[in-house]
Parts: C-alpha cells; structure tokens; sequence
C-alpha cells in the first residue's frame, strides 16, 4: 500500500471530490431543467471550472470573503452555502439564499463571506478590495478573492481595483478564471497580452498561472498566494486556465467553438475524471469510495430540487420589503 | 444657541467628532489629506477646498488619500461598508459620478433587496455639487435626481451649518448607502452650531419661513435664493413659506402637502435640470394628492435644459434668482381659479 | 413741566439672547391711562410673542412704534406723561431720545450673556445678571423637567434690576453636559446646585425653582439649610403624588415638531404661545446626543410609575425658610391643587388664566411675588 503522495489528507481529499462533485451535479441538472423551461431568468453555469473554486476557495474560512462573477454558483457551493436554499433562490422562491429577490446572478450569504454573484461583470474587484481593506484593519489575517472572467479582466474596475491593491497593500487575491471566451468572443481577440502575469506585473503586482483543471496545481498555487497575503504579504493575481462545459448562459448554442471543441473538453479536460484518477491510481481512495460519494450528491441534488419546487412563491407583500434597513 | 461656525467647519467637525466617537468609521477620498507620497507636508490640501483639513492630524491612518480611480475606491468603500465598516468616501465632485456609478447604483443600492434583506451597506459617499463657482460644465452640476431616482440610496442636501453637522451625522451612522450632497457654495456660510454630536432625521423637511400666501420648497443653495425672493415679496404683502427639504430621499412630501393645503399655491426651485428633477417630481406627487387644494398651477423654477456655461455672464443666468422665484410666484398667484 | 415726568415705553429684554423685538399690535389707544401690568402693546421675538405689560402707570400720550416694526431692545415704543406735559416736550424728548447700547460703566451689560463652568465633572452653563459685587444675597433660578435657564426669558432682567440673579442650565438641560449627578434622585440634584453654588462663591440664596427645580430647590433647604434664604416654588414638584407623565413621556418620546406641538401646548393655559421657533429649539436640545438617555433616566427617578417619588416640599413643614407657592389654575402637568398642601405659614397665590409655565404667562405678577419674597428677607 502506497503512502499519501498529496498535500492534503484522505478526509481533506473526499470533501474536495465531494463539493466539486456537488457543484457538477447542481450545474448539470439545473442544464437539464432549464431546458425543460422549470427555471425563470438566465443562469450561467459552473461545471468544468469545478477544480478552480474549490482549489482556491478550500483554503478560507467564514471571516474571508470572496466577491464572485455572474457565474457564481461554484463559489457559492465552495464557500458554503446552502445547495438547497441556493436552488430555492434559482426558482424565485422563498427561503431562498435571498428570499427569491437576486436569482442566480445575485445569490449571496454574508454570514458565510460570500459578498454576492454578480450580474455586473468587473464590479467584485473593488468590492474586494473593500473587503481586504476591512480585514486589513480587522488584524486578523484574513483576505479578499475576487474572481473575474478573462472578458472583464479587461473592466476598468478591474484594472482600477490591481493598482489600488497595489498601491494600498491589500491582502487581496485576483483570480483570472480564463475559460477562453468572453460570451462568444474568444479571449485571444479581447485581450492584447497573452500572459496575465504580464498585466499583473505591469500593475506591480506578483502573478501566476496554473491549469485550473488541476485540482492540485491550482490548490498548491493559491496556498502559497493566500499565506503570503495573510501575513502582509500584498496582493497577487492568480490565473487559472480552465474551460467551461456549457455556454455562456443557458440558451446559447455556442456556434462559436470549433467542430468537436465541446466533445473533447468533455473528455480529455474533465477537472472532476483528472482528480479521481490521481486519487485512485495513487491507491489513497478507491473508485467505489467516489462512487459514493456521487450517489449521495446526487440524492442530495435531487431533495434540492424537490424543495425548490414545492417552496412557496413571494407575495405582493415581499415585493417592497428589505429596500432599506430603514427609511 | 451655541457658536457660529461655517458649513465647512460644520462637516469637519461632524467628521472628526463621530470618528472619535466610532472606531469603524474611515474616510477615503481624492487628496483628503493630501501629501501623500511626497517629500512636503502631509495633509498638504485635507481636500480640494480644505473640508478634511486638520483630520489627519487626530486620525491618522483612518484617512485614506486614494489614486486617481473612482470605481475601484468608491467601490471598496462599499466593499468594507458591506463587511462591518463605516466608511465615508468622498466623490470630489458630483460630477465624477460617472466613472463609478455602478458600484453606487447596482451595487450598494441594491445589495440588501437583492440578497434578500441579509445584507446592510452602511456607506456614506460625500460629494460637492452646485454652480455659482466659475468651475463650467463638468464641475458644477446639481445632479441629485439622479440618485434620488434609484431604490436603495438615500440623498441629502442640506442648506444651513446646523443642518450639515446634524445630517451628515446621522449619515455615518445610518446603515443604507447615503450620498450627501455639499453645496460648495455654501461652504462659507455660517451659521449656530451646537458644539457636541447631534442628529437630525432623514425625512423630515424644515419649514424655515412661515407663511400663508404660497408655499416655495426647494433644497440647498436655492433655499437662500427662495428666502431672499420671500423678503422681496412680503414688501408687496405676499406671505411666502419655504420649505426646506433637507433629504430628498426620503423625502418629506407630508410637509410639503400640508402646506400647500393651507397655502393653496405651490412653486417648486430646483438648482438641477428641468427634465425629471426634483421640481417635476415634487410637482407630480403635489398634483395626485393635494389637487383640491391648489387654487392656482404649480410653477417650478430651474435653470434651463443646458449644461452649466463658464463665462460669469452666463452662468449667473444659468441659475435661479431670487427675482426668477418672485416672478413665478406671482404666475401661480395670477393663473388660478379662486 | 420737566422731562423727569415723561416715562418711555421701551422695547423689553425677553431672555438673554434676545436683540430686537417685532411689534404685533398695540392693545390700548393714546389717551388711556396705563396702570402697571396692564397689557398695552404685543411684542413678537423668534423666540416667543408676548403682551408687554406696563411697568409704569401714567397716561399714554404718544404711540411710536408701528405694527410690524423691528426694534431692538431698550428702543422706544411709545410715551406717558400727565396732561400737563405739551406735546412740543414730548417731541423734544421723542427726538433727543438714544437707544441706550451696552454703556461703559453698565454693569449690567458687561461680560457674556453666558458662562461656563465644569463642577463634579459635568460641564453647566449658566448666566448671570445684576451687580455680584453687591452683599445681598442673590436670586437663583431653577427650571424644570425639560427646561432650560430661557425658561426664564420673562423674569430674569426684570429681578436683576432690584437684585443680582444667578440662572443655569441643569446636567442633562440646555447646554449642560448630557450627564446627571450621582443616582439622579433629588438628593444628587441638590447637591449638585450646591457644589455649582461653592464653585462660583456664592454662600447663600434665595432660590425660585419652578416645577422639577421647585422639588430641587426645597431638597436644597432641607440639606443646606442655612444656605437659602428664601423660596419662590412655581408650579413646583414636591408637593403632592401626582404628575402628567403622558406629558413627561410624551415629551421625552417626540422625535419630530408635529409629534412634539401637542406635547409642549399642554404647558400652556393659551396654547397659541406655542410657536415655531419655541419648538425648533427644544427639537435641537432633545437631539443633542445623550439626552434622551439622560430625561428618560431623570424622568423614571423622579416620576417612575407615574407617580411623583419624593416630596421634599412637604418635609419642609417644620421648617422656618419662608417660602412662597405659586400656581397657574389650569396648570395640566401637576394640578394647582397641590397649593392646598402648602406648609403652614407659606404664601400662595394661584392664578387665573395661566397654566403651568405660569412664571411665562403671568410673568408681571411673579416677578412682583420673587421681589416681595426677596426684599422681605434681605431687609431682615
């Protein structure tokens, strides 16, 4: 019997699989029923990106906040909340994250430091920055993570909010999660660089870039960028290559990625099969282990949605409520 | 009451009293200090014109002078607002809001509805707005409708010293998003203030004059021009009462309704302009619920649809006079039905 | 005939910020003949309109001032003189006439209108008027529930001429420091007034305490009693149980002028004295910080249970400190009932057409019952 060759323990390992299992089975059964036409709005969704959130993410407690994109509910998942008040809030309903009034883009749970999906691309950089500003004056070691797209690292609230971390020594981390297209337009036309390190280093601050299909990689890269801006170290941007599943948002037919583009994603740069194979064939877990596991979440998906459909509406009476603390 | 001190003073002493009073209040802004970074003075400038000045000096590091980058700052400012913090950031000038208005109106405004009532952004963003300085188009807009317009934010204007100091602490510690509005022409005025911390409410318009001829509500530097028309009209016998409305949002309009109930004619002066201000829309609520009791039509004083002009001779044309309020009053007094 | 029997109606001093005054109307015709304190013309500051009453008697020979003129303070507003003055004389006076300004040599003008002073670590204000180099013992004015030292806007210049007057704002009140003393029972507040007396040399005087201050000023003779010569108690507390705490609470309660104008009207036998600026001002005091905390502490001390706790007046029974009682009849807040319970050998007068900010409504009559109290005992 091999040792453990991982940085993390076995126990660490299966709550790894597990919550990107879980963020796979919420993304892909919420595909399947907005197909069906069940769920109101837009949704954009995750699965793919799995090893990205939960790699950086498994590292920060409650007191560490994250200001997340329109593509939000892996990092809510990662950071906590509540898969089945989150698909109650994708159904409009109350008892959702945000009694039915954010939806997808929008679903928050400040208890857990998760400051918001947000249907405004670029506009978490600052609000992180302000979140790293607080912790800063908290003492307490904590950070910031602002996950952005590579279409809005081209934002000017972006490329504002680098500078500002810069120059106020924020314990703040930016990470880039590239998944090749900006809505339709690949990332290759929109921005001029290729390498984001290169726009970090051009703000004055340390970059790097990992496979974020990696599970490991992207874990062993954001550990040592977070302990470094725990202990004063500054800001830093983390770019994770990765690639998304699905399209940009539940509808699009996706037109413009290559013949076999989307098949061979599925194959040959699945996070979830890459992660389960180093596990297995490294002896710490066995596949029966992971099988497990994914029977659960699957259950689990599954009374999410029951809940979510039986949940009753908001009344007339929510519509006007919580404008205000007071007024 | 107690001294007399300038408005400027009034908003550095508000400043400096609740920060003393509260340690989670911050300040952050464009050369609030000033300094920063150089081989002169520290709190070279305490703000463009000499608000913040002297604060450092007893805060220190709870003053942040910020780069050139509105979105980002503002944006954090809101960011710490949303995790425990009190900041106050400062908009140099209403006019910038424009490079940093979705962190205020699709952000802040909107964190506690959207997330469901679990959420509270108590930041106060202070910012300079008017005319009457020289400073042309892109520096002395009175853009208060525009943020009065968004579900969320709270705005306040306010006309006096004891007023400012009042407000703006019941700002810092109100826990929605507020932008107070600081006339920079009004900087100067003095007027009593009491020397230790107080509050006044938002929502709660002031009747500054008294009056049963016809009611003139407006707000900031245009309540000093509806005083000076008021004066000028009781020499012919009109009694005019101007209403201060202090916070546009909230906003008093009981106060307003129950005086044109007694008064029976109404003229709204707004310093912004006229399409959607603050006088069409004061002018709208007054229609739906008071119709009865006007005896004459409502008439709104505001500059026209144009921006701010620079040349003196103009820009005194761009802004409501007193004699423009007297004119209008006598319209509404003429025009009615008896 | 000489001047000397020319008397000047002159623009009163209503409190001690007050500089100029608006003339409303006048309420009696040249060629009437003015007895003191007959109402004879309605004078209107920011801070309260008022008749002013004649303090003189004689014949009203010109009217000067016109209704709706601005005047400051001491200006003329108008002329008495017996027939046989002509009225060429009363032209010559009328136009030799000066408005007297702050005078060298005016003692009476000279210092600030108020002072402050730190005593058991609470900061006070308070004023000071007449001549303290004098030896009689000085006038102490105490104010109520809510009040402040301009509560005595009507009485303070008008003692000052025959006595020195000492006035101040209470911890909690007017511009004091939002503290109170000690446990903020009677006891505290008296001894407070008492360390506040110590720290400005003053050994003994004749306090007049009105409604709370009343309960306050007699705790002081009870505790000090060779310290007060006399007692002027108006409208006081401390004389029996009850109290109107919906007023109390309601006052501690408004949060905004409308809901704070039926509160304050209830003080008054005329509600109409209740103006604008009267209830501006009491919304900047209630919104200093800390005092609600602080009325909403003194007022559950001091009337918990909506019964009054201490009544010090009473205990005064036995006691030799002569002591006057005043009450307006249709006082709303303690009932003029109370009067009945006055220690033996106390001279009480309850006055028609006044409620319980008596000292403001019939301000000429009190004023002449503190200067009879005053001058009975520094004569003896």
């Amino acid at each position: 019997m091999t040792g453990n060759p991982f940085p993390l323990g076995k126990p660490e390992l299966l709550e790894a699989y597990r919550k990107m299992r879980t963020i796979r089975e919420f993304e892909e059964r919420l595909h399947v029923d907005f197909g069906r036409g069940d769920i109101p709005g837009f949704v954009h969704l995750y699965a793919g990106e799995e090893a990205a959130g939960i790699g950086i993410i498994s590292h920060l407690g409650d007191g560490d906040r994250i200001a997340s994109t329109h593509r939000g509910h892996g990092h809510c998942i990662a950071k906590g909340v509540d898969p089945v008040a989150m698909m109650k809030e994708i159904y409009g309903k109350r008892g959702g994250s945000c009694e039915g009034k954010g939806g997808s883009m929008h679903i928050a749970d400040v208890s857990k430091g998760m400051m918001g999906a947000n249907g405004i691309l670029g506009a978490g950089a600052p609000l992180a920055c302000g979140a790293a500003l607080a912790a800063k004056y908290r003492k307490k070691g904590e950070v910031a993570i602002s996950f952005v797209g590579d279409g809005a690292s081209n934002q000017g609230t972006f490329l504002e909010s680098l500078n500002l971390a810069a120059v106020w020594n924020l314990p703040v981390i930016f990470v880039v999660e590239n998944n090749g297209y900006a809505e339709s337009t690949s990332r290759d036309y929109g921005v001029a660089v290729d390498s984001y390190v290169d726009r970090a280093a051009g703000f004055g601050l340390p970059g790097v870039t990992v496979d974020g299909t990696d599970f490991f990689a992207v874990h062993e890269a954001a550990g040592e960028i977070i302990r470094r801006a725990r202990s004063g170290g500054g800001p830093a941007l983390l770019e994770c290559k990765m690639v998304r599943f699905f399209g940009h948002f539940e509808g699009d037919a996706q037109t413009y990625r290559g013949s076999g583009e989307l098949d061979d994603i599925r194959a040959n740069q699945d996070c979830l099969r890459k992660f389960a194979a180093a596990v297995t064939s490294a002896g710490v877990i066995t596949a029966g282990e992971l099988t497990a596991i994914d029977h659960q979440v699957l259950g689990l998906i599954e009374h999410a949605v029951v809940q979510a459909k039986a949940a009753p509406l908001p009344t007339a009476a929510d519509l006007t409520t919580d404008v205000y603390v007071s007024y | 009451m107690a001294r007399k001190i300038s408005m400027k003073q009034a908003i550095n002493e508000a400043l400096d009293q609740e920060m003393a009073r509260d340690p989670s209040v911050i300040m952050m802004g464009e050369d609030i200090v000033g300094g920063a970074g150089g081989n002169g003075e520290m709190d070279a400038w305490g703000g463009v014109l000499g608000v913040t000045k002297g604060l450092y000096a007893k805060h220190g590091d709870r003053l942040l002078d910020t780069p050139l980058s509105e979105s980002a700052y503002i944006g954090a400012a809101i960011g710490a607002a949303a995790c425990g913090m009190r900041p106050v950031a400062e908009l140099m000038f209403i006019d910038f809001m424009g490079v940093c208005f979705d962190q205020i109106y699709n952000q802040a405004a909107k964190f506690r509805y959207m997330f469901g009532g679990k959420a509270q952004t108590p930041v106060v963003i202070r910012t300079m707005v008017g005319a009457g300085f020289r400073a042309a188009a892109q520096h002395s807009q009175m853009l208060t409708p525009l943020f009065t317009h968004i579900p969320g934010l709270k705005v306040v204007c306010p006309s006096t010293p004891y007023d400012t100091k009042g407000l703006l602490i019941q700002s810092i510690r109100d826990n929605d998003p507020v932008i107070f509005c600081e006339h920079k022409n009004l900087y100067a005025f003095e007027g009593e203030v009491p020397e230790g911390l107080y509050t006044i409410p938002f929502g709660e318009a002031n009747v500054i004059r008294e009056g049963k001829s016809v009611s003139i509500v407006t707000y900031g530097l245009m309540v000093h021009r509806a005083l000076e028309a008021a004066t000028l009209l009781a020499k012919e016998g009109i009694e005019a009462e101007v209403i201060d409305l202090r916070t546009l949002s909230p906003l008093d309009i009981a106060t307003v309704i129950e005086s044109v109930e007694h008064t029976g004619h109404l003229v709204c002066v707004d310093e912004a302009n006229p399409r959607c201000s603050i006088a069409a829309d004061v002018s709208a609520q007054v229609v739906q619920a008071a119709f009865g009791a006007l005896r004459g039509p409502i008439q709104m004083v505001t500059p026209p649809h144009c921006p701010v002009p620079f040349s003196p001779a103009l820009e005194d044309l761009y802004i409501p006079s007193a004699a423009q309020i007297v004119a209008a009053v006598k319209r509404s007094l003429g025009g009615g039905r008896h | 005939m000489s001047a000397a029997a020319i008397t000047p109606i002159v623009m009163p001093k209503w409190g001690l910020s007050m500089a100029e005054g608006k003339v409303v109307s006048w309420l009696v015709e040249e060629g009437t003949a003015i007895s003191v304190g007959m109402p004879i013309l309605e004078v209107e500051t920011d801070k309260i309109a008022n008749a002013v009453e004649a303090p003189d008697p004689g014949l009203l020979r010109r009217k000067l001032a016109a209704a709706g003129e601005v005047l400051p303070v001491k200006a003329l507003l108008g002329v008495m003189a017996p027939p046989e003055v002509s009225d060429a004389e009363i032209g010559a006076y009328v136009a030799a006439y000066v408005v007297p300004v702050a005078s060298e040599g005016d003692e009476v003008e000279a210092g600030p209108a108020y002072q402050w002073l730190e005593v058991d670590a609470i900061r006070v204000r308070y004023a000071r008027r007449g001549d303290e180099s004098s030896s009689a013992a000085p006038v102490l004015f105490l104010h109520g529930f809510g009040g402040d030292l301009d509560n005595w806007l009507f009485n303070l210049d008008a003692v000052a001429a025959a006595v020195p007057v000492i006035a101040l704002d209470l911890p909690g009140h007017g511009q004091s420091a939002a503290r109170l003393p000690g446990a903020a029972a009677l006891p505290d507040l008296a001894r407070f007034v008492l360390h506040f007396l110590d720290a400005i040399g003053v050994e003994r005087v004749h306090v007049v305490g009105h409604s709370m201050g009343g309960a306050i000023a007699a705790q002081m003779a009870l505790a000090a009693p060779r310290r007060v010569a006399s007692l002027v108690l108006i409208a006081t507390a401390g004389l029996g149980a009850e109290i109107n705490t919906g007023y109390t609470e309601g006052f501690v309660a408004a949060a905004t002028r409308r809901e704070l104008k039926p509160v304050v009207e209830q003080l008054f036998a005329d509600p109409t004295l209740v103006r604008r600026q009267m209830l501006d001002d009491l919304l900047m005091y209630k919104r200093l910080d800390g005092v609600s905390q602080v009325l909403a502490q003194l007022g559950s001390k001091l009337f918990g249970g909506g019964r009054q706790a201490e009544q010090p007046v009473l205990q005064l029974a036995g006691s030799r400190v002569p002591m006057t009682l005043v009450w307006g009849r249709q006082d709303r807040i303690i009932p003029a009932t109370h009067a009945a319970q006055a220690p033996r050998g106390a001279k009480v007068q309850v006055l028609d057409g006044a409620g319980h900010m008596v000292m403001m409504e019939r301000a000429g009559e009190v004023n002449a019952l503190i200067l009879a109290q005053v001058k009975d005992q520094n004569a003896s």
